[in-house]
């Protein structure tokens, strides 16, 4: 094995075989970065919904929750969560907590106007295109 | 030990692993909110302590890979390290930087840290792993661009060996690949699938180059084999990796609105990514059989032998249970995933951290290796850690199983909150595992203040790969 393979054939293999798969990967990329926008309505992202999304973010909501499936396991899914509860349910949900229980969500100081922001971000993505996921309505 | 540059490495292994000791202890408070909600709350909400936990781990994983690199590079390139007072400076910047950000996260409201760091200039903040304030982001890139800095001028005035190109290498493709950090799309698709630029691309690419390396020094230094012979696995073992990784990215894609075709990308390539990690088991047994002396740190074979291994489990077998499409359509956003991602973390890149500790830090004190004393409380420690993170996998793969059932499928799924009820015997038996794995921690540190006399070679020269 040593004299018919050796170290610079190995060193070859990996440098020929990343250059090779990054390439196709760059291009899968252009090619998402050109059906992502479709599937996920971006043209339907209102002016609320964008101050929505930031409002989630700089609260670290996937600190416990999961959207679409990324985030933390302590909380319920918020991708479907517009479905599931609809956005009278979920304003309501947010302005009583804590509530206590079996786990805890802290008390977010957010106006009427903040809420009605996250619920516009939170029915936005309930419609992005996940290929069917999650299975059913319990996220 | 052959330069005296190499003793910065140093303040980075002891504050690793006093980070790691942090990460444990709010792994087990996260781990107590699982059960009750009320513990630490509103004081410190489980999203405040899951942060602390993940980026304990990220800091103290890059402060192991830093010392590594210190400690590796002067001595695969036969010279001194370019400059050690950067090295030392640069340690205390990231310490004093990592510690504030914890502080941050845990007495200042997310929120408002975010207002008060200009996360609306640019924001970056709220993504998992990357919560980082952005003075801290900007902070990590440039700890990072002194390292790079300083090993690539020591890898350029001395010995090239592959093992130190492959290395400083990694190192490169670490920092390279933490700066989409800083793009955050509003486009919520897009920021997924440019987050597993950063998350993928380090921990199912470019780290297993650096673990490689990592595993590779110091089986040429503990075994005596021909490095030719060593360098070859790495070579192939790391092309392994990035031939089934790159495209593997694609099974973060099936379900977070990304197109179609990953679903078969993804299933196929990412099938094979723990092809390199069974490798790596192989090459390290076939080296450790075929080793020329003796050498007498066995607890640093111990973790050489044990990184690989478990790192075959938790990055390649219970990666790939959770990987087809089919079964990712369940399992996707369950425990599922944490079980994975607890047994990968911790049988790859925190046991791969722990050997190059095991195996320098001796040789840092002046010594060759610790007492059979102190090696024994390390063994022990292993142990204990190695099967308390077994178990908790098994707990958080039990627990994902009865969230596939009872929620994922079936005629009539429950909520979210009345599965993770039921499921509660499994997070019990998370929080016990976690407490003998911090009493393994004990032990493991404990190690380190065992005296007795140190351990010679056998009569053997002090064993050098050529």
């Amino acid at each position: 094995m040593q004299q018919t393979f050796t170290k610079a054939m190995a060193r070859n293999i990996f440098l020929g075989g990343a250059a090779f798969f990054l390439i196709i990967y760059l291009v899968l990329t252009v090619d998402s970065w050109r059906q992502i926008p479709i599937r996920d309505h971006a043209s339907q992202m209102s002016p609320a919904a964008e101050r929505g999304k930031y409002l989630m973010d700089s609260n670290n909501c996937i600190g416990c929750h999961t959207i679409n499936g990324e985030g933390a396991y302590y909380a319920p899914e918020l991708g479907n969560v517009y479905t599931r509860r609809g956005p009278d349910f979920i304003k309501a949900w947010i302005k009583a907590q804590p509530i206590g229980g079996y786990r805890q969500m802290p008390h977010f100081n957010f106006s009427d106007k903040d809420l009605d922001d996250i619920t516009a971000y939170l029915q936005w993505v309930s419609r992005i295109n996940t290929n069917h996921w999650p299975p059913n309505i319990q996220g | 030990m052959n330069f005296a540059s190499q003793r910065v490495a140093k303040p980075y292994f002891i504050g690793a692993l006093a980070l790691f000791a942090g990460q444990i202890i709010f792994g087990l408070i996260a781990g107590m909110q699982y059960l009750d909600g009320s513990f630490l709350f509103p004081a410190f909400p489980f999203s405040v302590i899951r942060t602390v936990h993940t980026n304990l781990l990220i800091v103290w994983l890059l402060m192991a890979f830093m010392g590594a690199a210190y400690y590796i590079v002067p001595e695969e390139a036969q010279t001194e390290l370019h400059s050690p007072r950067l090295a030392l400076l640069t340690f205390w910047v990231f310490l004093i930087a990592g510690v504030l950000t914890i502080l941050g996260y845990l007495f200042v409201p997310y929120s408002q840290l975010a207002a008060m760091t200009g996360n609306a200039i640019l924001p970056t903040m709220g993504r998992g792993y990357l919560e980082q304030p952005l003075p801290t982001k900007i902070g990590i890139v440039l700890v990072a661009l002194s390292l790079l800095f300083n090993v690539t001028m020591t890898l350029a005035k001395g010995r090239k060996t592959s093992l130190n190109i492959v290395l400083v290498a990694g190192l490169w493709g670490l920092a390279l690949l933490f700066l989409p950090a800083f793009y955050f799309p509003v486009d919520t698709v897009k920021a997924s699938y440019s987050w597993w630029w950063v998350v993928h691309g380090w921990v199912e690419g470019d780290w297993e180059l650096i673990l490689s390396a990592l595993l590779g020094f110091i089986l040429v230094r503990m075994t005596g084999v021909d490095r030719e012979i060593i360098e070859k696995w790495m070579y192939i073992i790391i092309a392994m990796t990035l031939i089934s990784g790159i495209i593997g990215i694609g099974h973060h894609y099936y379900y977070t609105g990304a197109p179609e075709y990953w679903i078969w990308l993804g299933s196929i390539f990412s099938a094979m990514e723990p092809v390199p990690f069974l490798m790596l088991v192989v090459f390290a047994v076939r080296m450790l059989i075929s080793r020329r002396h003796e050498y007498p740190n066995h607890a640093a074979l111990l973790w050489a032998i044990g990184t690989p291994v478990m790192a075959f489990l938790g990055a390649g077998f219970w990666g790939f249970m959770i990987t087809l499409a089919p079964v990712q359509y369940y399992t996707h956003g369950t425990n599922f995933t944490a079980a994975h991602g607890h047994l990968a973390f911790f049988g790859a890149y925190a046991m791969v951290s722990l050997s190059i500790i095991s195996y320098a830090m001796p040789h840092l004190r002046g010594r060759m290796a610790n007492s059979l004393r102190a090696q024994r409380w390390e063994m022990t420690g292993f142990w204990i850690m190695v099967i308390s993170m077994f178990v908790i996998a098994l707990a958080l793969t039990g627990a994902g199983i009865v969230t596939v059932f009872l929620q994922r499928m079936g005629e009539h799924p429950i909520s979210f909150m009345g599965v993770q009820y039921q499921e509660r015997v499994f997070f019990w038996i998370r929080e016990v595992a976690g407490f003998t794995f911090f009493s393994g921690l004990v032990a493991y540190l404990t190690s380190f203040f065992v005296g007795g006399d140190p351990v010679a070679a056998h009569g053997a020269t002090v064993p050098r790969g050529r």
